[in-house]
């Protein structure tokens, strides 16, 4: 691709400004109660191998069944990255030596992948967005897991991630700064939660990262790019990256030259480094996987799948602007979970969607987050927060007062219309009662009232001992209107 | 096409297949009649033909979304040289 250099998102070297370059692989594990290609269990955190079939320990003449969900799974997720189909695909034996690949190669496909060219829209801050192209998606297995730590001389091997599908999903070097970088993923992620096909529970492991960075100067050909392995948080992806290119940029400032290698991030030293000689260069040999036919489907059934697709973060955020007047800004915020757009839509249906927006996005997510709850775990139901909204609405309720009423069905529960009743929280809109208050303010400050009559803004200190007197329920319109007339303000 | 004595060498420890310094020699001169033998396969003309995946028209098997194995770690790993609390023990190898 070839988009305009953006001065803003270079880098400052020593020397001259660098540009980045950025491509990712991630890394994720396709939602299904199965493995890919045996019927063990795919569930996190069993015993040592109890997750494990003969397939998945590569037994010999054990042979591979493909999980038909897992086909499904991958195809949903090339449909929700606007990508193409294969109606034809092939596996094929990536071939090479670890301990926790007992098959001694990975089912993966390599020349003729299940999903094709795509792409995924991603919003930046400050309302700038970026089309960040897919090169392609393929189905493949996992391996197991070895721990390095258990003993001085040994290294332990578990095979329950064994077999487990994974979809890789290659970007094209379309990202040019960190923060593209960390969009990008969130956004992927975020589809990804949509269509059901992958949790995204990078602490699991579910959702990891390549990351490809190289850098140039501005117009000339792509850097030499060095690869930075299974980064496992959406942060510490930004960090390689920023690191990343910095060592490049000192290289080659310094006349050096980068060697193409993968790297290893290290979060506590703030470093990358080396991960394999360059003996030991990758030669995988792939062929296709004799135990196993090409891969092939009609239209009929990818168009199944489409017509039981969600809808998308991309269209309900179109929706959310056109149908309740949201800034995209804030639709953004709404739809980046199911969970989130759902609540919001609970609360806006037949309600004013912007105000609804409001106490969803500063009441209720401020809530939850100084509280570190997500969504799920609100105590404050949609139908609690709409009727709280409906209060304010009507007149019930000031917005002041709403905010109280907030905090106690947060911490007690309750119908919000009945605590109003019960604990007299209703907006006084009797003028008299509201006039009675104003008049005793006014005789009480005869000073104040002389000087309000040359310095308007002395209106705001009446409004407030009146609101004071009334405890916080006069209607804030009608005490206003009230001080403006007897104190002679325009 | 043929193979060196390095190209040998090098698809031994891919394979990590220890292979001596005599056992170079005859095992590039195996290879190489072996590759000449495939070779023969290049002077058929398969012009428009499709290659072929399976000798009988046939589906790639599926299998649905059920769990039907797992919960037998004693028996995967009966047959390793040393095991700990349901793991496979190897030595020591870390990147």
């Amino acid at each position: 691709m070839t988009a305009p250099v953006n001065p803003k998102k270079l880098i400052k070297g020593g020397l001259h400004d660098w540009e980045v370059v950025i491509g990712m692989e991630i890394h994720a594990q396709v939602t299904s109660r199965s493995k890919l290609f045996s019927g063990a269990a795919t569930a996190f955190g069993a015993e040592p191998n109890a997750h494990v079939s003969l397939v998945d320990a590569a037994m010999p003449g054990m042979l591979p069944v493909i999980n038909e969900e897992c086909v499904a799974q991958a195809v949903r997720t090339g449909l929700g990255l606007k990508a193409r189909i294969n109606l034809r695909s092939v596996f094929d034996r990536k071939n090479y030596f670890y301990p926790d690949l007992p098959q001694g190669y990975q089912i993966s496909q390599y020349k003729d992948p299940i999903v094709g060219e795509g792409e995924v829209l991603v919003d930046l801050p400050e309302g700038e967005s970026i089309t960040v192209g897919i090169e392609r998606l393929h189905l493949e297995q996992d391996a197991g897991k070895s721990l390095h730590d258990q003993s001085p001389t040994q290294s332990f091997v578990d095979l329950n991630r064994s077999g487990v599908a994974l979809m890789e999903i290659v970007s094209r070097p379309d990202l040019r700064s960190s923060e593209e970088a960390r969009a990008y993923v969130t956004k992927l992620r975020t589809i990804l939660r949509y269509l059901g096909t992958c949790d995204g529970d990078m602490e699991k492991g579910n959702l990891r990262a390549d990351v490809n960075v190289s850098v140039r100067r501005p117009g000339e050909p792509l850097g030499t790019r060095c690869e930075i392995k299974n980064v496992n948080s959406i942060r510490f992806i930004g960090q390689a990256i920023e690191t990343e290119a910095r060592r490049q940029i000192a290289i080659l400032e310094d006349g050096g030259r980068i060697g193409q290698e993968t790297r290893l991030f290290d979060p506590g030293k703030g470093e990358t480094r080396s991960m394999r000689s360059k003996e030991e260069a990758h030669d995988y040999r792939y062929f296709p996987d004799p135990d196993l036919l090409p891969l092939e489907f009609d239209q009929a059934f990818v168009d199944g799948l489409a017509a039981g697709l969600p809808e998308l973060p991309d269209a309900k955020k179109a929706r959310f602007v056109s149908d309740f007047g949201l800034s995209p800004y804030d639709a953004g915020v709404l739809v980046a979970e199911r969970a989130s757009a759902d609540y919001y839509e609970a609360v806006a249906k037949g309600r004013d969607g912007k105000l609804a927006a409001n106490w969803v996005i500063n009441e209720l997510f401020g809530r939850l987050n100084k509280e570190g709850k997500g969504i799920e775990e609100t105590p404050v139901s949609a139908a609690q927060l709409g009727a709280i909204v409906d209060l304010i609405v009507e007149g019930t309720i000031s917005g002041k007062i709403a905010k109280d009423l907030f905090e106690i069905v947060w911490s007690e529960g309750g119908d919000p219309r009945a605590v109003v009743e019960e604990r007299g929280m209703k907006q006084v809109t009797d003028t008299g009662a509201i006039e009675a208050a104003v008049d005793a303010i006014i005789a009480g400050n005869p000073d104040k009232v002389a000087q309000a009559k040359e310095k308007p803004t002395l209106l705001g200190w009446f409004v407030g001992q009146t609101m004071k007197a009334t405890g916080g329920k006069a209607n804030p319109a009608a005490v206003n209107a009230l001080l403006k007339a007897k104190l002679g303000i325009e | 096409m043929s193979v060196d004595a390095q190209t040998v060498r090098r698809i031994a420890h891919l394979a990590r297949i220890a292979v001596s310094e005599e056992e170079v020699a005859p095992l590039q001169g195996e290879l190489n009649a072996i590759l000449a033998f495939v070779e023969q396969l290049g002077a058929v003309d398969v012009t428009g033909v499709e290659p072929m995946t399976s000798v009988t028209p046939m589906r790639m098997k599926r299998r649905e979304d059920a769990i039907t194995e797992g919960d037998r770690a004693a028996d995967i790993v009966a047959n390793a040289p040393e095991t700990e609390d349901g793991y496979f023990l190897v030595p020591k190898v870390v990147e």
